[in-house]
């Protein structure tokens, strides 16, 4: 598999006001992040996470070590804009990321600035649209949808940059558990169907569960990086870092403390609920 | 309360008012002031009402609607009308307080000048409730365009206003917000004179313009991930194309602006 985003040691600080003390935000983040593939970047506020999301797009570009998309450098001013076509990302507030005040102008809003011919942005703005199952809004009025539907808009608008790899940061944090549902399974299904890599910044454990690859940051480090059965299991660290673990694990762990053996490593419901009833059995 | 508040006051419809390109409707509308203008006569003015009327019934907008459209500037119609209708010399005088007159010329300017107040405002209205303000912008960026030779930045003016048209719902929402707060904090926001009320409105604008900051930096960033780099090069979804019925349109504007031009020289 060939690597969509590296990081290699990136340090970073942002400008502070004289006669104050730098804080770094990063320091010496380094990860591979394949293609394809679902990540999901944890930790809870100022672990550095949302810095790390935006040092992927070139929003924001390392003080110290490279980041790289596909090959290409950030910091090379050049290269802007095919880095930016390949890495599109989707931001946490809806409100403030929705240019036009017409749902397909919006979705145009990538492919223009690109300067695809008409004909193609009508296809690529009713193509993304489909792909976020939002069709039948072309011509509505976003402001007056619902949370998840402007995060799916938003979406779609950067979908229609024909991206690689699409990052979200924080990108259901202002949302109802509908909208966050909504959201999520949209970013799957891209994932699975469309094969584009996806980058997940959050900080709900539960949106980790069927990931292909779990990292958790601290402190502007990664601490922990794998699956999500290999990170979740560790719960004593996770605790460690401030994190609370998903629910099912953390039943299955004071289970554990209680005096019944069970692996930690269950994390849907029905996955936990078959392992407690195993125990069950076999103990009566 | 604040939601009910309308900008660009447009009326969606299916009508040879809306399906005209923007640019004809603001070159005939330009064309309609030029007329307005020039026009000098009963027989000028009675054009100009005939242009109205029917472009009104073609746009199948309410009278309703037209005629509120004028509330706003009552005030300046009166003021035009008391002003030329007192303070205009004439030959035969009908009336006369001190250095207040009455005379004939004095009640024909009046009467005309209030028309054409009218006209101007309900003819430009008409614009406005029969075009979408994002078909406005881009067709003032469009007709514009040539201005871009002089260094004047078409583009990023029409960007600026069509944001600003799009946050305007948002922002609408937010000051509610914001009032809702401040009174729940015990903000007096109706009581009290002018001044006191003026005051009370601090609490709500500085946390406004905080998040109206905020949301710029939010929005600016955004547009840069997705590859906003100015107007060069850019392409449209929508492309604005003459059709036959705007080189008509344009033709009968042109004839009638002529016409009137010629009937207002005669003072007819």
């Amino acid at each position: 598999m060939s690597v969509m985003l590296q990081a290699e040691s990136v340090r970073f600080a942002y400008p502070v006001s004289e006669g104050r003390e730098a804080v770094p935000a990063l320091d010496g983040v380094t990860v591979a992040v394949e293609r394809g593939t679902f990540t999901v970047v944890f930790g809870h506020n100022g672990s550095g996470k949302s810095t790390f999301a935006k040092m992927c797009n070139a929003v924001l570009v390392p003080d110290e070590g490279t980041v790289s998309v596909e090959g290409m450098d950030t910091r090379d001013d050049t290269l802007l804009l095919s880095i930016r076509q390949r890495v599109g990302m989707v931001f946490q507030n809806p409100d403030n990321q929705i240019v036009a005040n017409v749902v397909e102008e919006d979705v145009a809003f990538a492919p223009e600035n690109l300067g695809v011919p008409t004909d193609e942005i009508r296809a690529r703005v009713d193509a993304s649209l489909d792909a976020v199952g939002m069709r039948e809004f072309v011509t509505h009025a976003p402001h007056l949808l619902s949370g998840g539907q402007k995060q799916r808009i938003a979406i779609a608008g950067v979908l229609a940059m024909c991206p690689d790899c699409i990052v979200l940061d924080e990108a259901t944090a202002m949302l109802d558990p509908m909208g966050r549902r909504e959201v999520l399974s949209t970013v799957r299904r891209l994932n699975r169907e469309q094969g584009i890599t996806v980058l997940l910044i959050t900080h709900h454990m539960n949106e980790a569960e069927d990931a292909d690859r779990v990292i958790v940051m601290d402190d502007g480090r990664v601490v922990m990086d794998g699956t999500p059965k290999e990170v979740f299991s560790r719960v004593e660290q996770l605790r460690d870092t401030g994190l609370t673990v998903p629910e099912t694990v953390e039943l299955l762990d004071r289970l554990c403390q209680d005096g019944m053996p069970l692996p930690l490593d269950a994390l849907s419901v029905d996955e936990c609920a078959d392992v407690i009833a195993d125990a069950l059995s076999r103990k009566g | 309360m604040l939601k009910d508040i309308t900008l660009g006051q447009y009326f969606p419809g299916d009508t040879v008012a809306h399906r005209l390109d923007p640019r004809t409707k603001i070159l005939l509308v330009t064309l309609y002031i030029v007329a307005l203008f020039s026009a000098d006569g009963l027989l000028s003015y009675a054009v100009m009402c005939a242009c109205l009327v029917v472009s009104v019934r073609l746009a199948r907008v309410p009278p309703r609607a037209m005629v509120r459209g004028l509330r706003p500037v009552l005030f300046i119609i009166i003021f035009t009308a008391v002003l030329n209708l007192f303070f205009t010399p004439g030959e035969q005088e009908f009336f006369r307080f001190g250095f207040l007159a009455v005379t004939d010329t004095g009640i024909k300017t009046a009467v005309f000048m209030v028309l054409r107040i009218m006209l101007l405002i309900m003819g430009t209205f008409l614009m406005t409730y029969t075009t979408s303000p994002i078909s406005l912008t881009d067709a003032l960026e469009n007709l514009l365009g040539g201005l871009k030779r002089f260094r004047v930045p078409v583009h990023e003016l029409a960007m600026m206003m069509s944001i600003a048209l799009r946050f305007i719902p948002t922002l609408i929402e937010e000051t509610d917000k914001i009032m809702s707060a401040q009174k729940a904090r015990g903000a007096d926001l109706e009581n009290g004179n002018l001044i006191q009320r003026a005051k009370a409105m601090i609490p709500i604008l500085v946390p406004l313009f905080v998040s109206a900051f905020r949301r710029a930096d939010e929005l600016a960033t955004a547009m840069e991930c997705r590859c906003y780099h100015g107007g060069e090069g850019r392409t449209r979804l929508h492309v604005l194309r003459y059709a036959r019925r705007d080189y008509n349109a344009l033709t009968i504007g042109g004839v009638i602006c002529v016409l009137v031009f010629v009937l207002g020289r005669f003072g007819l």
